[in-house]
C-alpha cells in the first residue's frame, strides 16, 4: 500500500529525513518510536503533503506517486493524518466541518453528497461509539475543547472518513487512561484487512491495546531498527540511548 | 478592457447589461436637471424647493478629502442624474405592466418579482437606475396599515409624513454628498409601520444600475412608529463597465419609543476588473434615530463589491435605554478599497452601543475601519462595546483600524478590542487533510471569522451571504 524508498526532507536548510524506507501493506499495523525531534511528526507531514518541505525520495501509494499530488489529493486517496495537535477554527461548526470534508472525499471518489439528515444520523452513531457527547458536534471545531476531547475529535473523523492508511501522531500523549482505552478501541473497531495504521507514539502503554505488526525505531532521520511487538517492551527498558 | 469583453468574463455573475430604452435628464448637475427630475416624478412645489435648497447649499460645500482611499476627480457635469427606462415613466400598476426585459433583468438577478413565485414571502421593491419599477406585496401589508413603496409614490401619496421625517436624521446640508443626494435623489423606497405593528415579512428593496454614465441617487427612509418592528434588507448589482460610477446614496432611519429596526445589506456593486478597471464608488450616508425611549436600530452590512466603499451607518441614541448595532463585514479584493465603520452618538441615558467589525483583505487591497463613539456628558449609565478584527490574506493587502473615542460621562464606558491576524496556514492544512482544496478551506475560515455578523443576517439571506463571502475571495490564496 506504502512504499517509502530513501526519502529525504529539509527545511529551513536543516536536513530531517535522511534516507528513511518503510514498506505497509494492507492489514498492518506500523509503529515508530523515537527521541524527541528525531523527525516522527516531519515524516507525518511529508506523508500528508504539507507544504515547505524540500523532499527525495520515493513515495509510492497503491501504485500512484504521492509527489504528485496535493494534500486534499491524498486526503481524498485515502491517507488520513490525526494531528499532535489539532487546530482549532474559531466560527466553523464540529457538524458542519465533518459534513464538509466527507462530502469532500465523496465527490473525488465519483459519490453522492451526503444529505444532512442522513449525515447527523451517521455521525451521531459515530460520535457515540467513542463515547463523544454530542453537544461537541455542534460546537465551534476544536475550541475550547481539552486534549483528550481534540484527539477523540480526531478519531471520530478517521471513522467519519474512512481512509486507508491512518496515520497517527501522538495520538496517545496526555491522554487519561479512560480516554486512551475509548481511542485504542476507536482504532481497533476501525481496523481491517483493507486498512492500514501508522502510529507515532512514545509510550509502550498505546501498544498494548493496539498490537503492532512491527515497531520501528526513529533516529537521525533514519530508522535505526525494526523489530516486532516485543521491541516496544525492550524500549521501554532500555531507552533508545543504545539505537543509533 | 472594454465593457463588451467584461460582459464574458465569469468572475461578476450579474455584470450584464439590460437593453432598453432609457430617459433620461439633460448631462450634468444645474437647476435645470433638478426641476427635470422633480418635474418627471410629478413633485408638489415644496419638494422641488427642498431640492433647490440643497443644490445651494452644495454650491458652497467641499468634496471631503479625509477618507484613506483617493480617487480620481469626479466631473460632476458628466454625469447623468436621471436614467429611467421608457416603458417605467409611467409607473405600471401592475406587475403585468412592467418591461419584460427588466422582469427578465431581475430573474436572472434571482429576484422573483412575480408574486406567485414568492419565495419565502419576502416583499421586494426594485429600484432599476433611478425609478421603481415594482413593489410586491403592497396589498397583505396595506391591510396592516404598512407603507411600503417608492420615495417617490410617498412624496405624492404621504407627504404628511416625508416632510415631517425627510431629512430629520441627515441635515440637508449635512456633507457634500449627502446635500447632492437631497438636491438630485431619484427614487429609493419609504417605509412606514404604524404603532404597535410587527411587519410580518421581510421588506427588501433591490438596487440595479443599468445604464451608464449615470450615476445613481438613491434616497430610503424608514419610520418605526410606537412599539413597532421592522427587518429591512438591500441588495445591489451593477453590470460590469470599465468607467467608475457613482452611488450615492442617504437612507434615513427613525424609530420612536419601544421601535426597533433591523436593516441589513448585501452590497455587491460591481467591484472592477482583477486590475482595478472600473467599478462602483460606493458613497453612501445611513444615519438612524433612536429618537424614542426603549428604541433600538441594528445595521448589518456585508460589503464585498464595489471599487471603494466608504459609508459609516451610524446611530444616534436619543431615548433614554435605547440601543445601536453595528455588525460588518468588509471583504476587498484585487484593487478594492474600503473606509467603512460606523459612529454611535450617545445622547440618552443608558444608551448601549455595540461594534462588531470583520474586515478582509485580499490582493492588493485596503481595508480601514473607521468609528466613532461618542459618549455625550448626559448620556448616563451608558456603554460601548466594539470589537475590530481583521484578516489578511497575502502579503501586500493592508488593514487598518482607526477608532475614535470621546467619552463625557464618567458612569459610563467604552470598550475596544482589535485583532489582525493572517490566514493560519496550519488551518488550511488542517483543511486539506481533511480532503478541502484550497478555496473550500478559505471560504471555510472567512465564513467562520464572519460567523458573528452573518448571524445577524434574516435566514433566507444569510445562506446567499456565506456564498458570496466565499466567491468574492476566490483566487485569493494560491
Ligand atoms: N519548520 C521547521 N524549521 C526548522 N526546523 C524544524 C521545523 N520543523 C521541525 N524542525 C526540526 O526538525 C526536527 C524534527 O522535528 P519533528 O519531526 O517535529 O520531531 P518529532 O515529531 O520526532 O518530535 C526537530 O529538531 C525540529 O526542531
Ligand atoms: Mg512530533
Amino acid at each position: 500500500m506504502l512504499s517509502i524508498q530513501n526519502l529525504e526532507a529539509r527545511i529551513d536548510n536543516k536536513n530531517i529525513l535522511n534516507g528513511l524506507n518503510l514498506n505497509i501493506n494492507p492489514g498492518e499495523v506500523h509503529a515508530i518510536m523515537g527521541p524527541n525531534g528525531s523527525g516522527k511528526s516531519t515524516l507525518a507531514n511529508v506523508l500528508s503533503g504539507k507544504n515547505g518541505y524540500e523532499t527525495k525520495g520515493l513515495i509510492k501509494f497503491n501504485e500512484t506517486d504521492l509527489n504528485d499530488l496535493s494534500t486534499e489529493e491524498r486526503a481524498q486517496k485515502g491517507i488520513f493524518l490525526a494531528f499532535q495537535y489539532p487546530l482549532e477554527i474559531p466560527g466553523v461548526n464540529t457538524n458542519i466541518f465533518l459534513r464538509t470534508s466527507l462530502n469532500a472525499v465523496r465527490k473525488a471518489k465519483g459519490e453522492k453528497e451526503i444529505d444532512t439528515l442522513t449525515f447527523l444520523k451517521l455521525i451521531k452513531e459515530k460520535a457515540s461509539e467513542l463515547g463523544i457527547d454530542e453537544k461537541f458536534l455542534s460546537r465551534q471545531l476544536n475550541v475550547g475543547f481539552s486534549g483528550g476531547e481534540k484527539k477523540k475529535n480526531e478519531i471520530l473523523q478517521m471513522k467519519l472518513l474512512q481512509p486507508k492508511l491512518s496515520i497517527l501522531d501522538e495520538t496517545d500523549s496526555g491522554l487519561d487512561i479512560d480516554a486512551l482505552r475509548i481511542v485504542a478501541d476507536g482504532v481497533n473497531s476501525y481496523k481491517n484487512k483493507d486498512n492500514a495504521f501508522l502510529i507515532i507514539t512514545h509510550y509502550q502503554r498505546l501498544l498494548d491495546y493496539i498490537k503492532p505488526d512491527f515497531i520501528h525505531v526513529l533516529s537521525n532521520g533514519k530508522i535505526a531498527k525494526t523489530g516486532g511487538a516485543e521491541l516496544g517492551i525492550e524500549l521501554e527498558k532500555t531507552g533508545y540511548a543504545n539505537i543509533s | 478592457m472594454k465593457t463588451e469583453d467584461l460582459k464574458n468574463t465569469q468572475e461578476y455573475k450579474y455584470g450584464f447589461t439590460t437593453d432598453v430604452e432609457n430617459i433620461r435628464a439633460p448631462k450634468g448637475l444645474s437647476e435645470e436637471t433638478i426641476k427635470f427630475i422633480s418635474k418627471i416624478k410629478k413633485e408638489p412645489k415644496w419638494m422641488l424647493d427642498w431640492r433647490l435648497k440643497a443644490y445651494n447649499r452644495l454650491k458652497v460645500l467641499k468634496e471631503p478629502n479625509w477618507q484613506k482611499p483617493k480617487y480620481p476627480k469626479i466631473n460632476y457635469q458628466d454625469l447623468y442624474y436621471y436614467s429611467a427606462p421608457k416603458s417605467a415613466s409611467e409607473k405600471p400598476k401592475s406587475l403585468d405592466e412592467i418591461d419584460p426585459k427588466i422582469l427578465e433583468t431581475y430573474k436572472k438577478l434571482g429576484i422573483p418579482l412575480v408574486e406567485q413565485q414568492r419565495l419565502n414571502g419576502i416583499a421586494v421593491d426594485a429600484v432599476f437606475d433611478s425609478v421603481s419599477v415594482a413593489t410586491t406585496f403592497k396589498e397583505e401589508l396595506t391591510k396592516k396599515g404598512i407603507i411600503f413603496c417608492s420615495i417617490s409614490e410617498a412624496i405624492q401619496k404621504h407627504p404628511e409624513l416625508v416632510k415631517k421625517y425627510l431629512g430629520s436624521v441627515i441635515p440637508l446640508s449635512d456633507h457634500y454628498f449627502a446635500t447632492l443626494n437631497s438636491a438630485v435623489f431619484t427614487d429609493g423606497s419609504f417605509v412606514y409601520i404604524p404603532p404597535s405593528t410587527r411587519c410580518p415579512m421581510e421588506l427588501s428593496t433591490y438596487f440595479r444600475i443599468n445604464a451608464s454614465e449615470t450615476g445613481q441617487f438613491e434616497r430610503t427612509l424608514i419610520i418605526a412608529d410606537k412599539g413597532s418592528y421592522v427587518s429591512y434588507l438591500e441588495g445591489c448589482t451593477a453590470p460590469m463597465r470599465d468607467e467608475n460610477q457613482l452611488h450615492a446614496a442617504n437612507v434615513e432611519l427613525v424609530a420612536l419609543d419601544d421601535a426597533e429596526i433591523k436593516y441589513s445589506t448585501v452590497q455587491n456593486w460591481y467591484p472592477g476588473d482583477k486590475n482595478g478597471v472600473g467599478g462602483i464608488y460606493n458613497f453612501v450616508t445611513k444615519r438612524g434615530a433612536c429618537r424614542g425611549k426603549n428604541s433600538k436600530i441594528s445595521w448589518t452590512q456585508v460589503e464585498t463589491g464595489s471599487a471603494i466603499t466608504w459609508k459609516y451607518p451610524s446611530c444616534i441614541l436619543q431615548g433614554d435605554n435605547s440601543v445601536g448595532e453595528f455588525y460588518s463585514i468588509a471583504i476587498t479584493n484585487n484593487f478594492q478599497k474600503a473606509d467603512t465603520g460606523t459612529k454611535m452618538i450617545h445622547l440618552g441615558k443608558n444608551t448601549k452601543s455595540k461594534i462588531i467589525s470583520k474586515g478582509i483583505s485580499a490582493g492588493n487591497a485596503d481595508n480601514m475601519y473607521r468609528g466613532l463613539v461618542d459618549i455625550k456628558n448626559k448620556a448616563s449609565n451608558s456603554r460601548n462595546y466594539t470589537q475590530c478584527d481583521s484578516l489578511l490574506m497575502g502579503n501586500k493587502c493592508g488593514a487598518h483600524t482607526v477608532p475614535y473615542i470621546k467619552n463625557n460621562n464618567a458612569t459610563s464606558t467604552i470598550e475596544h478590542e482589535a485583532t489582525t491576524t493572517k490566514i493560519n496556514e496550519d488551518q488550511l492544512y488542517y483543511c486539506n487533510q481533511r480532503g478541502l482544496d484550497q478555496e473550500e478551506a478559505v471560504s471555510l475560515i472567512v465564513n467562520g471569522f464572519c460567523k458573528e455578523v452573518l448571524q445577524q443576517l434574516p435566514m433566507e439571506f444569510a445562506v446567499e451571504a456565506q456564498k458570496l463571502v466565499s466567491i468574492s475571495l476566490e483566487g485569493s490564496v494560491g
